[in-house]
């Protein structure tokens, strides 16, 4: 499909505004909705496109249009710096941090992230509720806010963020996100899902609450 | 466009360039203590760095206890030939384990020893497993822990936005110059810093295994402010790329598939490597397919396949055995592994691999073999810097990551490029954050300095103003072929003379490209601009060439089929001039007794041998192209 639109830019029409760099579904650059359906165009084969009909192409949808297939997604730049970074608890004796090969599987499925934006763009609450932006970030962040709050060594706290600032709690569960993700992460199962039950552990689990009470003071 | 629609900015570093090593550099200048702005031309976190696969070489020693900067530091030397800044390598080397566990402190997650450390991968050419990676996407893995430690640090970004020209006071840094893109608006950046990141200029060939950033650009900028260049005429080669289809063309094939089993066959269906064994691998390199094939089973106690010698040396087999009219179609030969595992198997080894081709190619390599060829993978020549300091010779000018020059030598091993971003990433951004803050600010904009940015505004709107002209994707294409077919694998006399000739033909028509459209995100427009850094990266890299009359390394010369030791010891460096590009031949820095004495005196006999050793192939049906005999050095990604 990039080819496609690359052919149009060099012969007819030398201004189509795209966006592309490394052509090899890597830098999440070209994302689009081709035949309506939110994609990467580098990852798009026209041979798997229906045929005989003609094939449209077009900017995600949820983001303002700069021009073609060209949108602005700063929204998800802004979202993305609101998120309390990586907090390393000390190293051991020796200097040395040690984790598991099997303790951070999880979240390097969450690392493969390549910033697509592809299910921000789907996301039906980014998507239909203007009104809502502001108080939701989206399923990339919450890859993000998963990977850190899973991460063995990081001593952070972002559920205050996640039910309140980041809107977790807006999120339910389409799994669309999950669907057009290109690196295949399961935003939804793995990421959204195991951060709601924190987050309601936390704050609407009067047990838990009043456990952790003890756990904190020793 | 009047002045007024330029905005102004003001910083006391100014990072061009987002891959790792701009990011890098940027967050040291603010941890130093200077306001620091980054720039790039494309979005935030989408440089070329997270093409990345195998992994950032450091001497951690985890796999390999007995492993320590000295080994690296003489692995990296042998595979460049010797012709690395030896100080530069020496840095790299010490320096590069502080790096990565910088980054682990800053969230990184590289994949784990049992022990429960950074796991380590081999690569050619390193002699311990030395390489930490995240899987194989260790690019993606270090472009987010920086982008989001310079997020943390408050470090200014302006996204898409391109620089046009550096701008000088006296002779000194005062600035730069840019254009954004989604609005077509132009923006003044002062400052009394600039540390230019801005990558390779691989784009200039047609099969590149480069992201379409890497035009050359940092190279053109310094040139224009008055730096020098130097080693521009090594080009490195990945042997196995895609060769299509459509832009799938220079897409890498790792090692690992043949690692795996994968071997190569030529139009004839001969494993042609058997014929490209040189002199002094032989000892350790299977004669024959039987024993070949028992390699894999066993891994150890027998000779390897010939299929992972050095890349080098596949990469000039490919090429010889395409130029001798053996190839395919499009040019490349058979990456087989179909025929030679089960399709469960491969898909058990390959996951990753197999689910991009297939994506990418329509290409189901459990049933069918790849057609891979060479593609222009890295640029190891650039801006010549200092090693401590990565200073360039203009006051205020700094350079780091594949847009500088120096530490490679004359071949790049595998995981030293990831290494290279942190290590002078980080001590160009420090030194340059030392010298901005070791000047006046900027004082008011001088009457030079506004000539200047109206000069450059003109020049760059030229374009956009020209309704008939020259089409510069066409102009691409054609520069593309030229190099590709010129300034290739191997070079010969007459070739570049006719690429040099070529290129001064296409600067003249660059000069008359019309890319009429809007302001607002014009890819036309941006494009005519990168040609001109392409063609500047182009022109230098042939010139060098040229005047390298020797075989090193990665630059093989036909017709100067041996090393030479005068050329063994000169580096080749370019400036800019009023009559174009000035050459001049200065020595290289001489490795001082203590050094020499970390090369085991056996390695620096074989290290002397190898560059005077010379391989005819055995060529089945009589091309008789000649190969060099390649150093140590190997590319694994
Ligand atoms: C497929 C592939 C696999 C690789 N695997 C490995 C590996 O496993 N290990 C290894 O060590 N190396 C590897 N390399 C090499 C390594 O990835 C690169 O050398 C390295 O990433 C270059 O980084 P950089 O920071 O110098 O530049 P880049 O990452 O290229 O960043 C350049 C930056 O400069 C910006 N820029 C350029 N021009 C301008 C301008 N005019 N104005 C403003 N901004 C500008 C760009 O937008 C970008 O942000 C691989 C390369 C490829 C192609
Ligand atoms: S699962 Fe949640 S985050 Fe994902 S698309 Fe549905 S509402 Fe959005
Ligand atoms: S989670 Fe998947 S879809 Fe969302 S930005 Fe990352 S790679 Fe793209």
């Amino acid at each position: 499909m990039l080819d496609a639109v690359r052919e149009v830019q060099a012969t007819q029409a030398g201004d189509l505004a795209v966006r592309w760099n490394c052509k090899a579904g890597k830098c999440g650059s070209c994302s689009a909705e081709v035949n309506g359906i939110p994609r990467l165009m580098c990852m798009t084969r026209l041979d798997g496109l229906p045929t005989g009909e003609p094939v449209t192409v077009g900017p995600m949808r949820s983001f303002p249009l700069i021009r073609d297939l060209v949108t602005d997604v700063s929204f998800n730049y802004e979202k993305a710096a609101g998120i309390p970074s990586f907090q390393p608890v000390p190293a051991g004796a020796d200097g040395k941090r040690r984790m598991y090969q099997e303790d951070v599987e999880r979240i390097q499925e969450f690392h493969r992230c390549i910033e697509c934006f592809l299910c921000q763009n789907t996301c039906h609450v980014v998507r239909d509720h203007a009104d809502l932006r502001p108080h939701y970030s989206g399923p990339r962040s919450f890859v993000r806010i998963a990977a850190l709050e899973m991460h063995p060594l990081d001593a952070g706290d972002r559920l205050p963020l996640l039910k309140d600032g980041a809107g977790i709690g807006l999120c339910n569960v389409t799994k669309c996100c999950t669907e057009v993700c290109p690196e295949q992460i399961r935003i939804t199962d793995n990421a959204i899902i195991p951060l709601k039950e924190r987050v309601a552990d936390r704050y609407y689990d009067p047990i838990a609450a009043f456990l952790r009470c003890f756990k904190r003071t020793p | 466009m009047s002045e007024a629609n330029i905005t102004a900015h003001e910083s006391d570093v100014l990072v061009v360039g987002a891959g790792g090593a701009g990011l890098r550099a940027a967050i040291e200048a603010a941890a130093t203590g200077a306001r620091t702005t980054l720039l790039c031309k494309s979005l935030l976190g989408k440089a070329h760095t997270v093409m990345a696969e195998s992994g950032i070489a450091a001497a951690l020693g985890n796999v390999h206890g007995e492993d320590a900067w000295q080994a690296h530091f003489r692995d990296t030397m042998l595979g460049g030939g010797s012709m690395n800044d030896w100080r530069m390598a020496r840095l790299l080397a010490q320096e590069a384990p502080g790096r990565v566990l910088e980054l682990e402190a800053w969230g990184a997650v590289f994949d784990r020893t049992p022990e429960g450390l950074i796991r380590q991968q081999d690569a050619g050419g390193h002699r311990y497993a030395r390489l930490a990676h995240a899987g194989d996407r260790t690019g993606v893995e270090i472009m987010r822990t920086l982008q989001q430690r310079a997020v943390q640090l408050g470090i200014e970004v302006h996204m898409e936005c391109s620089v046009q020209q550096l701008l000088t006071r006296g002779g000194r840094i005062s600035g730069a110059l840019a254009l954004r893109r989604a609005t077509g608006q132009f923006a003044h950046f002062r400052s009394n810093a600039v540390v230019l990141a801005t990558g390779g200029g691989g784009r200039a060939w047609k099969v590149s295994s480069n992201s379409q950033e890497h035009t050359g650009d940092g190279v053109n900028l310094a040139l224009q402010a008055g730096a020098a260049l130097t080693d521009m005429e090594f080009v490195q080669f990945h042997p196995t790329c895609m060769t299509g289809p459509g832009s799938a063309q220079g897409t890498l094939v790792s090692e690992a598939v043949r690692g795996a089993g994968g071997v190569l066959r030529n139009a004839e269906g001969r494993r042609f490597m058997f014929d490209y064994i040189p002199e002094r691998l032989r000892g350790e390199t299977a004669p024959t397919e039987t024993e070949a094939d028992d390699w894999y089973a066993t891994r150890q106690d027998r000779r390897r396949p010939p299929e992972l010698l050095p890349a080098d040396v596949v990469t000039r087999a490919i090429d010889a055995e395409v130029r001798a009219g053996r190839g395919f179609k499009n040019g490349g030969v058979h990456l087989d592994i179909a025929t030679r595992r089960s399709s469960d198997e491969i898909r058990r080894l390959l996951p990753s691999t197999c689910r991009r081709f297939a994506l990418l190619a329509g290409l189901d390599i459990t049933r069918e073999p790849i057609e891979v060829a060479p593609a222009c993978h890295y640029s190891i020549g650039g801006v010549r810097v200092e090693a401590e300091t990565a200073a360039t010779s203009v006051p205020g000018l700094y350079a780091a990551g594949e847009v500088a020059a120096g530490v490679h030598g004359a071949s790049r091993l595998g995981g030293n490029s990831l290494a290279d971003l942190l290590v002078f990433g980080r001590r160009a951004g420090m030194h340059a954050a030392l010298h901005a803050l070791g000047t006046e600010p900027p004082a008011k904009v001088s009457a030079g300095e506004s000539k200047d940015v109206a000069r450059i505004v003109r020049l760059v709107e030229a374009p956009l103003g020209r309704s008939k002209g020259e089409n510069p994707y066409l102009l691409q294409r054609e520069l593309q072929e030229c190099m590709q077919a010129h300034v290739g694998v191997f070079r010969t006399r007459s070739g570049l003379e006719q690429a040099r000739d070529k290129i001064a033909r296409l600067r003249r028509r660059a000069a008359k490209i019309s890319a009429a459209g809007p302001r607002l995100y014009n890819p036309a427009w941006h494009l005519a601009l990168d040609l001109e850094s392409m063609l500047a990266f182009a022109q230098a890299t042939t010139l060098a060439a040229l005047a390298r009359e020797e075989s090193r390394g990665c630059h093989a010369r036909e017709d100067f089929p041996a090393p030479s030791a005068e050329f063994g010891a000169t580096s080749i460096v370019l400036r800019s001039s009023l009559e174009g590009l000035r050459m001049t031949r200065e020595a290289v820095n001489a490795m001082p007794e203590e050094f020499r004495k970390l090369m085991v005196p056996d390695e620096l006999k074989q290290f002397f041998e190898e560059q005077s050793t010379w391989v005819r192939t055995k060529s089945t049906s009589g091309s008789g192209a000649a190969t060099p005999a390649a150093g140590n050095s190997k590319v694994t990604g």
